[in-house]
């Protein structure tokens, strides 16, 4: 690959939500910025900018990433998902959205992307998660407004809907 | 809260990162993970010409066992070594201690090496080197070495690495018959750089303790077959010679305390595994 | 579940805000797009605690790539005039600095520029030169001073200094058996939301006129303060507010200054300028609450009766006297007392400027710092004569059938039964096993405490009661203020569908919902055929002074304020319907999306035709029953202003909370685990029970940082320690426990739903609960927050020898 210099935009292109992107990016873009200020998906927020708060958790192959904390060139070529992407069809919610929807597992939202990015992910590969490791996954996550006892309750709800759901498959 | 400009390199073969580390030597910065590096950044506290990613150069992954050793490539991710199967058979230690790296989404894109490179004095990653006696496998265009975690380790966020080298890998001494470890660590919250963490390992001869969030760097120290007070008096030695400070979430005479209750507490629980 | 009306309040419905939310599709101020050509700005902050500037040097930085302007001191200063202060006194508050910096992160300079990456590198080009001064921090340094003094116009560093007098509290602490006192320090934190601060600004040279977007949420009285500033009349200052908010728990009051300082750099620029704060300048320099050094004394019978109080309070508002301060101050001026019936108070109140970032908004609002002392003292009057602490708190509870009961220092507590409550909570809450635990604990050798803590929970704040820092003969002069105008508006449509505006500028908490289900109670209809819109725009709006979303007066305040318009549009429309269906106007009823006559449901009209009825055939309509859009403004009269003694009932409505908790420490790392915690919660009618749930678990979850976790430190010289979320800790997933709620109900006979606030509540209650339990797990007199488990290690660590 060859160097990308600093002052100019260079091409980065990767998979969103199932669809190829493409948009134009110094090497020092964050992805968090080229996620909602070039390819406008505004889902995925920003909430400190040092990988702490957990609002800019995307999905990089297969696995839970910041946003903030990953540049926009380093995700050339990879395959993304964002909050955007979540819902079945639009005017429907996935288990996991609905399920938040049910327990009041989010006030302002603004930090609800990223959780439901980090437990979407989390849940495809732990069907039957303990409140425990839950609590322990969700660490990685600041929310403001809940005091996270809903976020625990939607996110056990939905692990025992989907578990249903497979069930009758 | 944006990064400087800088040149960005994605390396597909470890030739091209060492060439980039060779001809611009401390103004290139090895990218991988980034969980650390990538807000030092947006804080401008890290201002390289230019980042070599090297996530995407084929022959730096893996986790191969070695004779005596576990090797761990430079693209290794923390998740990926602690989902390993054979992890807690190999190398207890790590078993214990790298779910207190961070939290789950930061292992996702945080790497082994990644972590020694910085050498936080607080890491977990760095704390098992030292405690187990671990290398770090440095390679430049130049030629590679192997240094030991004690010598690599060096000072405050600082090692001995040269500005032409990138961590290849790093080696942890795989357990043998009738090893035993502990590791204890608190933090102020879940997830939180340690206040103070302990690590510990017994064998036949005796064990050795090794402390994190004290002293500038991991450090080590054996103590033999001691125990009862007189192993109380060593640790207490221990726990001044690592010359802790005071910081906003604790104290020295805090974390001297710790060093003698969670040190005392990990090699006996070191030394019970051994059973 | 309680239901009243039609039957969807009390209901816990899903919230019509959430499905956006929950798919990425909300409309939070980053979100949205912006003029072609807006800029984006960055601010240069002070490394400083203190300092003159001797020079600035912004050269470079005005020719630096994509730069449209620089702003300094200088050039606000020339287009603008000071904000606003509080007190009287010879002190200026610009909202950048001007020749002298007073805390590390006041701007210093705006840059604006085509992106922010390129607005961030031209900072980097700005020369500044200081002349370090020395630091007041600490507030007793500040006090102390006779030489350095953070404003010139002052000959001190205390903006004010007022005492008050309620009863005869000389004459009572003469009399009493006792007097027992604690001595505080109240730390500083901020309820820190996700989202920070976000402003688009644009000015109009021809019409002189600016026009802001900000994520701004009240109180409202601060746009009379930025139109002054910026010299501009009302009507040219036009303040919007985005349809969604990521949180603000207060602090987002604090983004006034930001919106004074973007319009002026949209002036300069001569373009759209766009400021969205980073998390560092949010920790350093967006607001803190207040510190505060606080000594209670009270009067005390051998039996545990207070008979009088007397509070020494110094509220540090950090560097500048930022509007509404100094009212953390006096915000709880109307329950100093508390839940008791103490009849004589002595209370002196200083404000004083440190270099430190300036004070505002946060959840609780100097309920934590109040509550902090008073029961910090009730846990030792008990532990002084001996004495069960619930038989102490018990004894000085208002009476039951005392309501609304006048304090001693002028709030009207509108309703309850703190007996009951109380009675409930121990009985219901599990106060006897925990005690059980306890003793149990102890045999074992562990470290175990158990804390209490009563307290009343203000809302719906009167406008006037800040200028109870004012003499009475100052109010005289500058008049009254008082009140508290909530405002709601609705509308009806040519289709017939009812859409309804509130000016409460919500920032999360579903305000959208709970009005679309008091209008579907009051008109028969279901809340999804209700649309509310909460975006504010204060050139198009009804709005006044205390709009907003603060002193947790949605539920009580705009909740009633919508209701009154619902019924005011069912008045209406009953008497076209008694007009049509010939019946009188008494008879007829609205439900399931009909309007009929009782108990003939053949004769009924469906609601969306009659409602259209005055778009397409006004002339059919009775006279003066035309039902297009009825704009209600609502403030309550028991909201007066501050008296000639004094008397202020600062809060319109007061819940009541009576919180236990057992709690224990780790004798090795001085950890704190709480074990379990009940919080018992009397916040009159409820509303929506998920969404107080979800208030009651939010306030608790900052109530805990705030005791354990969270603290703004500085050092010695000034220096902010607390500068990210890897200093400044948050409480996760891992941290906070689940509490457990308990209620009981009664209405408020003030508001027009009976209900209070109750978002707040738990952030005054909780801190001192856990302090208490842990007072009592480790015998301590005294202990300040947070109880870090370094702190609290220097009770359990043995004293170490120097090796």
């Amino acid at each position: 690959m060859p160097r990308l210099t600093a002052d100019r935009h260079h091409r980065v292109r990767f998979t969103l939500n199932g669809r190829p992107v493409e948009g134009d990016a110094e090497p020092r873009m964050l992805l968090t910025d080229f996620l909602r200020h070039v390819l406008g998906q505004t889902g995925t927020h920003v909430g400190c900018e040092h990988g702490v708060c957990g609002a800019c958790t995307v999905e990089i192959d297969g696995a839970p990433a910041r946003a903030c904390l990953m540049l926009a060139v380093q995700a050339d070529g990879m395959t993304l998902r964002t909050v955007e992407g979540l819902a079945p069809e639009p005017g429907r919610l996935s288990v996991l959205q609905d399920a938040f929807r049910r327990h009041h597992a989010l006030q302002c939202g603004f930090c609800t992307p990223g959780i439901l990015m980090s437990l979407d992910i989390y849940l495809r590969g732990h069907a039957s998660p303990t409140e425990a490791e839950v609590r322990d996954f969700l660490s990685g996550h600041l929310c403001r407004c809940t005091g996270y006892v809903p976020v625990v309750a939607a996110a056990l709800d939905a692990a025992a809907k989907l578990r249903e759901a497979a069930g009758d498959a | 809260m944006k990064p400087a400009r800088f040149d960005y390199v994605r390396a597909e073969t470890l030739a091209e990162a060492h060439a980039v580390l060779a001809s611009e030597g401390g103004d290139a910065i090895v990218i991988a993970g980034g969980q650390s590096l990538v807000p030092l950044l947006s804080m401008r506290m890290a201002r390289p010409g230019v980042l070599v990613d090297i996530m995407h150069v084929a022959d730096l992954g893996g986790i191969v066992i070695k004779d005596d050793a576990i090797r761990v490539g430079a693209t290794v991710r923390q998740a990926q070594l602690l989902a390993w199967p054979e992890l807690a058979a190999h190398q207890p230690l790590l078993a214990l201690a790298l779910p207190f790296i961070g939290h789950a989404q930061t292992r996702a894109r945080g790497t082994v090496c990644g972590s020694a490179a910085l050498a936080d004095p607080s890491a977990e990653i760095p704390l098992a080197l030292v405690a187990l006696g671990g290398e770090i496998e440095l390679s430049a265009a130049a030629g590679k070495r192997q240094l030991a975690a004690k010598e690599f380790f060096n000072g405050l966020m600082s090692t001995s690495r040269n500005d032409d080298e990138l961590i290849e890998a790093v080696h942890f001494p795989r357990t043998r018959p009738g090893d035993g470890y502990a590791f204890i660590e608190f933090a102020r919250r879940h997830g939180d750089f340690a206040i103070v963490a302990c690590a510990a390992m017994a064998d036949a001869q005796g064990v050795r303790l090794a402390v994190g969030g004290v002293a500038d760097f991991p450090t080590a120290r054996d103590f033999g077959p001691l125990d009862g007070a007189a192993l109380d008096e060593a640790i207490e030695d221990f726990a001044f010679d690592l010359e802790a400070r005071d910081d906003l979430h604790a104290n020295a005479a805090y974390r001297r305390e710790l060093v003698r209750q969670l040190g005392r507490k990990t090699i006996d629980e070191a030394r019970r595994c051994r059973v | 579940m309680t239901a009243s009306g039609g039957g969807w309040l009390g209901q816990s419905i899903e919230r019509v805000e959430d499905a956006n939310l929950l798919t990425g599709r909300g409309r939070y101020i980053d979100d949205l797009a912006v003029r072609t050509g807006t800029l984006h700005a960055a601010i240069l902050r002070s490394p400083h605690a203190h300092a003159r500037i001797r020079s600035i040097d912004v050269a470079a930085a005005r020719t630096a790539p994509g730069v449209g302007a620089v702003l300094t001191g200088a050039e606000v200063t020339a287009l603008s005039s000071s904000l606003a202060v509080g007190v009287r006194a010879p002190i200026q508050s610009w909202p950048i600095a001007v020749d002298r910096v007073r805390y590390v992160g006041e701007p210093i300079a705006v840059v604006v520029a085509t992106d922010r990456y390129l607005a961030e590198d031209a900072l980097e080009l700005i020369e500044v030169e200081y002349e370090p001064l020395p630091a007041l921090v600490d507030p007793r340094d500040a006090l102390a001073s006779t030489e350095l003094f953070l404003h010139d116009g002052l000959k001190s560093n205390v903006a004010s200094d007022r005492s008050f007098r309620y009863g005869d509290p000389e004459a009572a602490f003469a009399k009493a058996a006792r007097k027992i006192s604690v001595s505080i320090h109240y730390p500083r934190n901020s309820c820190t939301p996700i989202e920070t601060y976000g402003v688009v600004a644009e000015y109009d040279a021809n019409e002189d006129a600016y026009d802001v977007l900000a994520n701004f949420m009240g109180p409202f009285t601060m746009h009379p303060v930025m139109a002054r500033s910026l010299k501009v009349p009302g009507n040219r200052f036009r303040l919007r507010t985005p349809p969604d908010s990521g949180g603000s728990f207060g602090v987002k009051q604090g983004v006034f200054p930001y919106i004074v300082l973007m319009a002026l750099a949209a002036r300069v620029a001569g373009k759209p300028v766009k400021w969205v704060e980073d998390r560092l300048e949010h920790l350093a320099a967006s607001v803190s609450a207040t510190n505060r050094m606080t000594t209670l004394d009270a009067a005390v019978e051998s039996d545990g009766r207070v008979v009088a109080l007397a509070w020494d309070q110094v509220e540090d508002v950090g560097a500048h006297i930022r509007a509404p301060e100094p009212a953390t101050l006096y915000r709880m001026q109307g329950n100093l007392t508390g839940a008791y019936a103490i009849r004589h108070v002595a209370v002196r109140n200083r404000v004083v400027l440190t270099n430190k970032t300036p004070t505002g908004l946060n959840r609780g609002f100097g309920g934590p710092q109040v509550y902090y002392a008073l029961e910090r003292l009730m846990q030792r009057v008990a532990v002084e004569l001996n004495l069960d602490p619930l038989e102490v708190i018990r004894r000085n509870l208002v009476p039951a059938g005392a309501f609304p009961y006048r304090t001693a220092t002028g709030g009207l507590l509108d309703s309850g039964n703190y007996q009951q409550a109380v009675d409930t909570a121990v009985q219901d809450g599990g106060l006897a096993e925990l005690q059980a635990r306890r003793d149990q604990a102890r045999a074992e050798g562990r470290l175990y405490g158990i804390g209490l803590t009563a307290a009343v929970e203000p809302s719906v704040s009167n406008m006037g009661y800040v200028t109870a820092v004012l003499t009475p003969e100052e109010r005289r002069k500058a008049g009254p203020k008082n009140g508290a105008q909530a405002t709601a508006t609705i509308a009806v449509d040519p289709s017939g569908s009812v859409t309804v505006h509130i000016a409460s500028a919500p920032q999360g908490q579903g305000h959208r919902t709970v009005a679309a289900q008091i209008v579907a109670d009051a008109l028969g209809l279901k809340p999804s055929d209700v649309r509310v819109v909460t975006d504010l725009d204060t050139a198009r709006d009804a709005w006044s002074i205390a709009s907003g979303n603060y002193s947790s007066r949605f539920a009580a305040a705009v909740g009633g304020a919508v209701h009154l318009a619902a019924m005011q549009i069912k008045g209406k429309l009953a008497r076209g319907a008694a007009a049509q269906l010939n019946v009188p106007t008494d008879e007829i009823e609205f439900a399931n999306g009909k309007i009929g006559a009782k108990g003939n449901p053949d004769n009924a009209i469906a609601f969306g035709r009659l409602a259209a009825a005055s778009h397409w055939s006004p002339g059919v309509v009775p006279d003066g029953a035309q039902a297009l859009r009825e704009t209600v403004f609502w403030s309550p009269p028991q909201l007066e202003a501050p008296g000639d003694l004094d008397e202020t009932n600062s809060s319109l409505c007061h819940g009541f909370i009576f919180d236990f908790c057992g709690v224990e420490v780790d004798r090795v790392t001085g950890a704190l685990r709480i074990d379990k915690y009940v919080t018992m919660h009397d916040c009159g009618t409820i509303l929506h029970p998920g969404m107080v749930a979800g208030q009651v678990t939010g306030g608790f979850a900052h109530a805990l940082g705030a005791a354990v976790y969270e603290e703004f430190a500085y050092a010695p010289d000034g220096a902010f320690l607390s500068g990210t979320f890897a200093d400044y800790l948050l409480p996760t997933t891992m941290e906070v426990p689940a509490p457990v709620i308990l209620h009981m109900e009664s209405p408020s006979p003030f508001t027009p739903l009976g209900a209070k606030g109750v978002g707040e509540g738990n952030c005054m209650s909780t801190p001192v609960c856990i302090a208490n339990a842990v007072a009592d797990a480790l015998g301590l007199d005294a202990i300040d927050l947070p109880l870090t488990p370094g702190k609290l290690a220097q009770f359990t660590h043995p004293k170490e020898q120097e090796s």
